[in-house]
């Protein structure tokens, strides 16, 4: 009965979904919207000729030129942004091997945030070159800990467990980060998406340090999608397999953080967008992280940038931190999870 | 048999000997951080002063700090952390679970989108604010229930259930605080985390009547709290009513805690924390209620202190009580794991 399930389970993996070619093309178009939008509105809107304008006359001196110009960047970045966190979300997801892993749920962003604030305020640090690196370290840092927390006792890391050891660990963080940024109003005006999240203040220079974790890491996520699909078998048969699951196991979630340290570092502790990507794919396409982590990564990439148009279109005068969008429209995709989830695997 | 007894009746009483003195404790050191609330601030005055314009003598210079200031601080915080603290204990008892406190599950939060719409949307202030941040926390009280219902319940899917409403009711707060220009800092932080700067006489009258009048009622049916505790059947056993005992209790509760909320923004974890606190205090078998909102008054009234005097920013409350809290969250849930209580 079991190795019955089993070889389906195998044979799911091992061949395309059948509307992959459907999903993808959709999801460029997808794609494509979002980048329009993410072009075209904001606090003013441009119409399509100054939207053309902008970007094919890079000497024209229109108003709506430039407004197009000055949101290429930030729509780059959300775009990159989401990747990351859809490509990171998958792969924590299948590291853990629990539908409610997301890096702002396990509270791993809002580490790469502490650690970001502290050396700003403590530090005296000033590059977005030294943040990455501290967001890192905070990320992993945080990740370790929630980590062995949540898989303390019977049954090990259930998704209960981690999610309430992800919450709490965030709670504390965050209060540690007000605590910190607080008194210090400068630090509070210039980086307070540092709390919430915001892809408002991107610029060519952070895109260009933020590309390299982002291939490196989505990189390590298409070698080891293999591996890790025989992992969702279980660890023996995994092993079975001769996968040396300690290693797979590092070696993903290692990507998994420099995807979501980097982004955090650059954009604030961004929630819920891996947990959303990488579980609409996941109904869409099923379980062969063959195709999750290039369709999370595309998913991701739609969400983080049409939430931002959201944010910017809700804000009125001021804008939405994109964080808040994300969280309100991606906190319904957890409650819906607990809700199908059996009793016994909580 | 006769000896058995005798041990019994000697446990209860010694039982009862410490919860009386454990309340008498809690109760001392609520007198003593409610006159250090009125006594201490950037100007001291003597507190023969203090007491004279308490009693209703005009203090030029006193009276103002003592009466619009201070006076008023103090009763936010303390009818506040009574209510928080009572409100808490009753979900965690009732549910068997000190994780499934409001502030953890988000129902917090449904009465502060409420109190937030009608404060800075609305412009409504009073009773209608009351009644709002009441509605909207018994609506996600419903909520959460439907969703975490199922085939079986289960208390982990509701507190899953609850941390996603947390997370949605949160980003609906932030922007509630956007819309209503807002963007100030004491204002975001008092709705976002809970904060006694800013409290006014005539803002306290909701909270403190329905501290007076539904309080008392909460805490005598913590009586049934105890055997509801004991699960169901057990309940229905000795002759209780569940259904009607526990919707007395959840709309108590929910209107103790919406008032609070309302008045002084969701305190972190104020409600998480008493009711442990309370029990290691008190020990288990007699009724937790009254020591858990002593240890609520006493948590908001001493964090305030802290917040405001032992650093050289004034921190509001609920910054210092979230930084005290989660450790202590974090240590629960890595002594529930090991027990292997969470699921």
């Amino acid at each position: 009965m079991s190795s019955l399930s089993d070889r389906q389970e195998h044979q799911k993996l091992s061949t395309i979904p059948k509307n992959f070619k459907v999903v993808l093309f959709i999801g460029l178009v997808l794609l494509g919207i979002s980048v329009v939008a993410s072009l075209a509105f904001g606090s003013r809107w441009v119409s399509v000729h100054e939207l053309m304008e902008g970007l094919f006359y890079q000497n024209t001196d229109s108003y709506g030129g430039n407004v197009v110009r000055k949101r290429v960047p930030r729509t780059v970045f959300s775009l990159f942004c989401g990747a990351a966190l859809g490509v990171s979300g998958a792969l924590m997801q299948a590291v853990t091997r629990n539908p409610i892993a997301d890096p702002s749920i396990l509270g791993v962003n809002m580490g790469a945030s502490l650690f970001v604030v502290c050396g700003i305020t403590f530090l005296q640090i000033t590059t977005a070159n030294q943040y990455i690196w501290l967001a890192l370290v905070g990320a992993m840092i945080t990740a370790v800990f929630v980590f062995s927390i949540g898989s303390m006792g019977r049954g090990g890391a259930t998704p209960l467990k981690l999610v309430l050891a992800g919450a709490a660990t965030s709670a504390a963080l965050s209060s540690l980060v007000t605590a910190i940024m607080l008194p210090r109003s400068y630090v509070m005006d210039q980086f307070r998406f540092w709390q919430v999240g915001s892809v408002g203040s991107a610029n060519w220079d952070g895109i260009m340090l933020f590309i390299p974790f982002l291939i490196v890491g989505i990189l390590i996520g298409f070698l080891t999608a293999p591996a890790l699909n025989a992992l969702a078998l279980g660890d023996e048969v995994a092993s079975v397999m001769g996968i040396r699951t300690g290693i797979l196991r590092l070696m993903a979630a290692v990507a998994a953080v420099l995807l979501c340290g980097a982004t955090t570092a650059l954009a604030g502790p961004i929630g819920f967008v891996g947990l959303l990507s990488a579980h609409v794919i996941r109904l869409i396409l099923g379980p062969n992280l063959r195709y999750i982590i290039p369709l999370s990564a595309l998913s991701g990439a739609i969400i983080l940038t049409i939430s931002d148009c959201i944010g910017r279109l809700l804000g009125g005068t001021g804008e939405l931190e994109v964080g808040v969008v994300t969280a309100f429209t991606g906190a319904p995709i957890l409650i819906l999870l607990a809700m199908k989830l059996r009793v016994r695997s909580l | 048999m006769n000896q058995s007894v005798t041990y019994i009746v000697k446990g209860r009483r010694q039982r009862r000997y410490r919860w009386i003195l454990v309340t008498g404790l809690l109760l001392a050191l609520a007198c003593l951080l409610s006159c250090g609330m009125l006594l201490l601030g950037s100007t001291m005055y003597p507190a023969q002063d203090v007491f004279h314009v308490l009693m209703g003598e005009d203090i030029s210079g006193v009276s103002f700090a003592v009466e619009t200031i201070r006076l008023p601080r103090m009763l936010a915080g303390l009818f506040a952390g009574f209510a928080f603290g009572i409100s808490g204990h009753t979900f965690q008892t009732m549910l068997r679970n000190p994780l499934a406190s409001p502030d953890v599950i988000g129902i917090t939060a449904g009465s502060s989108a409420a109190a937030v719409f009608c404060i800075l949307i609305l412009h409504a202030s009073g009773t209608v604010v009351s009644i709002a941040s009441v509605i909207s926390g018994l609506i996600t009280v419903l909520l959460i229930y439907i969703f975490s219902k199922g085939k079986t319940f289960s208390i982990g899917r509701l507190i899953l259930v609850g941390i996603g409403m947390q997370a949605m009711l949160n980003a609906l707060v932030s922007y509630l605080l956007l819309v209503g220009a807002q963007q100030d800092i004491p204002s975001a932080l008092r709705w976002l985390n809970g904060s006694l700067n800013g409290s006014q006489m005539d803002e306290l009258p909701p909270l403190m009547i329905t501290v007076l009048f539904v309080a008392p009622i909460v805490i005598a049916l913590g009586k049934h709290v105890s055997i509801l505790e004991l699960g169901e059947e057990a309940a229905t056993t000795l002759g209780l009513h569940t259904d009607r005992t526990r919707m007395m209790l959840i709309v108590g509760a929910v209107s103790l805690l919406a008032l609070a909320t309302a008045t002084t923004g969701p305190i972190a974890f104020v409600a998480f924390l008493s009711g442990p606190i309370a029990k290691r205090l008190v020990g288990v078998g007699l009724s937790n209620a009254i020591p858990a909102g002593l240890v609520g008054v006493n948590l908001v009234l001493g964090a305030d202190l802290i917040g405001q005097f032992a650093f050289e920013v004034r921190y509001p409350v609920g910054v210092i009580t979230g930084i005290l809290g989660a450790p202590y969250l974090i240590f629960l849930l890595t002594r529930m794991n090991r027990k292997g209580n969470v699921s």
